[in-house]
């Protein structure tokens, strides 16, 4: 029996042993361990899980979370909207620089970005005597996680926007102006339409982020209970007093928000192939 | 509203592109831009758009200081090479954007902007296809959107680089006649870039011939190749595939060879 192969593809069972193997790979480091946060928290039931998430720590440390997260994303969406802009579309000096800087915080650890915002604004810090004048408090207080939080996640929106803007060139927003459009107008009604898939999905990514964040907010958190734990920092608090259902509980928590986050890329992807197609086609 | 340019030099980082450029055209000229690549003729055509800003010289159209009009207060329907469409508007929006963006008060209503779409749409025979996305078109097709889009916005002077550069010949052969009559019923002022001589002695009434960021020789389609005056001309029309032939039976008939 002659059995006809594609030159180009591999022995079957190879591709079955490569299959195996990345299939192996994602079970036991990730679905494993995910499956494992949800176990551990309802271990002792669902009431005692629902308890450890329905007290007031806990419902602090979830507000804060979603507080820091709904200042950081937006800002850092229009920030990352404008450094692409301007990278994409237009020529300056220091534009290798910038592009540079704005990958700094991926390539820095999120401990020192912590640190370098204590020595800015801490007590002992540059600004520390003035900001203490003027009655404002940033370290140990939600300014200072607002502030690590944007910084560790300030790449995700540039990045995901950059190469695409620099692909889709300058020569549409030329045509609007040369139509009779504003700037604003050309960015409202060119720009920002074929972005916006890229823009969203940079800002999933950089939500997920923002609220899962947790070396550089605790440095500047202070972990004060109730007032300064964000969910990641509740997470730790728990753990380490031995709490492991309450722990495993808030944890599976920002658990969901992942799969949300995944789930929502997902449904987005497909149910906009057509229009995504469109745009990345030229 | 004849055009005079005067004296442009335009340099980029690495390299001059302009090295004064100077010409003048009358009102409802169909100008060619003719040269070959890095010559400068599409830095030309940017600067008329407003698209770029030359380091040095002037340029008056219609009685103004054209260098001083904002690029999206020329109206200066520009036709880009890979023709530029909004790809996630359809065609009749990409041709409705010109007339939608005016400020409010100039702003037509929108019936009336769906009226001209119409009347564009019939002129560049693309009747019934306002509701299809640009990457639902030929290129033929492309190019006349980007023509009809152009000219919603009634402009003062038409601008367009490399036209049918993208296109094959037999579509290229077709839009070029096409070109040439809705230049004759509209009378717009027409700048137009090519590399592709037979292109540019098929459409325009003159010819500027553009090597290095200068321009080498500008006149009459006749002027120029009856008496080339520079080596450059001469060796660059000898190359034309219609050497042999008779300039003036060319002249504007849209079929050349």
């Amino acid at each position: 029996m002659k059995r006809w192969r594609s030159p180009t593809s591999d022995h079957p069972l190879t591709s079955i042993a490569l299959a195996l193997i990345a299939v192996g790979v994602v079970a036991i480091f990730l679905v494993l361990p995910l499956a494992t946060v949800f176990a551990e928290a309802l271990r002792k039931g669902l009431d005692v899980a629902w308890a450890a998430i329905d007290e007031p720590d806990a419902r602090a440390a979830i507000r804060l979370t979603l507080l820091t997260a709904t200042i950081a994303v937006p800002l850092n969406a229009v920030f990352g909207i404008s450094a692409s802009w301007a990278i994409a579309k237009f020529d300056f000096r220091g534009k290798q620089l910038l592009t540079t800087l704005i990958d700094l915080p991926f390539s820095i650890s999120p401990v020192v970005s912590g640190l370098i915002y204590v020595l800015i604004f801490g007590l002992q810090g540059w600004f520390g005597q003035t900001l203490r004048d003027w009655d404002v408090k940033v370290i140990f207080a939600l300014p200072g996680i607002v502030l690590a939080t944007m910084f560790v996640t300030f790449p995700f929106v540039a990045r995901e926007l950059i190469p695409l803007m620099i692909d889709q060139g300058r020569d549409e927003e030329e045509a609007a102006t040369s139509l009779g459009a504003s700037g604003w107008q050309t960015f409202l009604r060119v720009t920002l339409p074929n972005i916006k898939w890229g823009l969203l999905y940079g800002v999933l990514l950089c939500n997920a982020r923002a609220m899962g964040e947790f070396g550089a907010v605790s440095v500047v958190s202070g972990h004060i209970r109730g007032l300064t734990n964000t969910m990641p920092l509740h997470v730790e608090v728990l753990y380490n007093d031995y709490q492991f259902v309450g722990a495993f509980a808030v944890a599976s928590i920002l658990a969901l928000l992942a799969i949300v986050t995944l789930v929502l890329k997902s449904v987005l992807e497909w149910r906009f192939a057509d229009e995504i197609a469109a745009v990345h086609q030229h | 509203m004849s055009l005079a340019v005067d004296s442009l030099v335009k340099r980029f980082e690495r390299f001059p592109a302009l090295n004064g450029v100077s010409f003048t055209a009358p009102q409802g000229a169909f100008l060619a831009l003719l040269g070959p690549s890095g010559s400068g003729k599409t830095t030309v055509l940017r600067i008329l758009g407003g698209l770029e800003y030359p380091d040095a010289g002037s340029v008056r159209f219609a009685d103004l200081n054209w260098l001083d009009v904002p690029a999206r207060e020329r109206r200066a329907g520009f036709v880009f090479q890979q023709y530029a469409l909004f790809r996630h508007m359809t065609v009749a929006e990409n041709i409705g954007f010109g007339l939608s963006v005016r400020p409010r008060r100039q702003r037509p209503p929108r019936a009336e902007i769906a009226r001209r779409v119409e009347e564009l749409l019939a002129l560049v025979q693309l009747e019934g296809l306002g509701k299809r996305y640009p990457n639902q078109l030929s290129g033929g097709q492309r190019q006349r959107v980007a023509l009809a889009r152009a000219l919603a916005i009634e402009p003062r002077m038409l601008l367009l680089d490399e036209p049918f550069g993208a296109l094959d010949a037999k579509v290229r052969k077709e839009l070029r006649g096409w070109l040439r009559a809705l230049h004759e019923r509209m009378g717009i002022t027409t700048v137009f870039v090519t590399h592709d001589q037979e292109e540019a002695f098929a459409l325009a009434d003159l010819v500027a011939i553009m090597n290095a960021g200068r321009i080498e020789q500008y006149g009459t389609l006749e002027d120029v190749r009856r008496s080339p005056k520079t080596a450059f001309v001469a060796e660059f029309l000898e190359t034309a595939p219609l050497k042999k032939a008779d300039a003036s039976r060319h002249r504007g008939d849209g079929h050349p060879g």
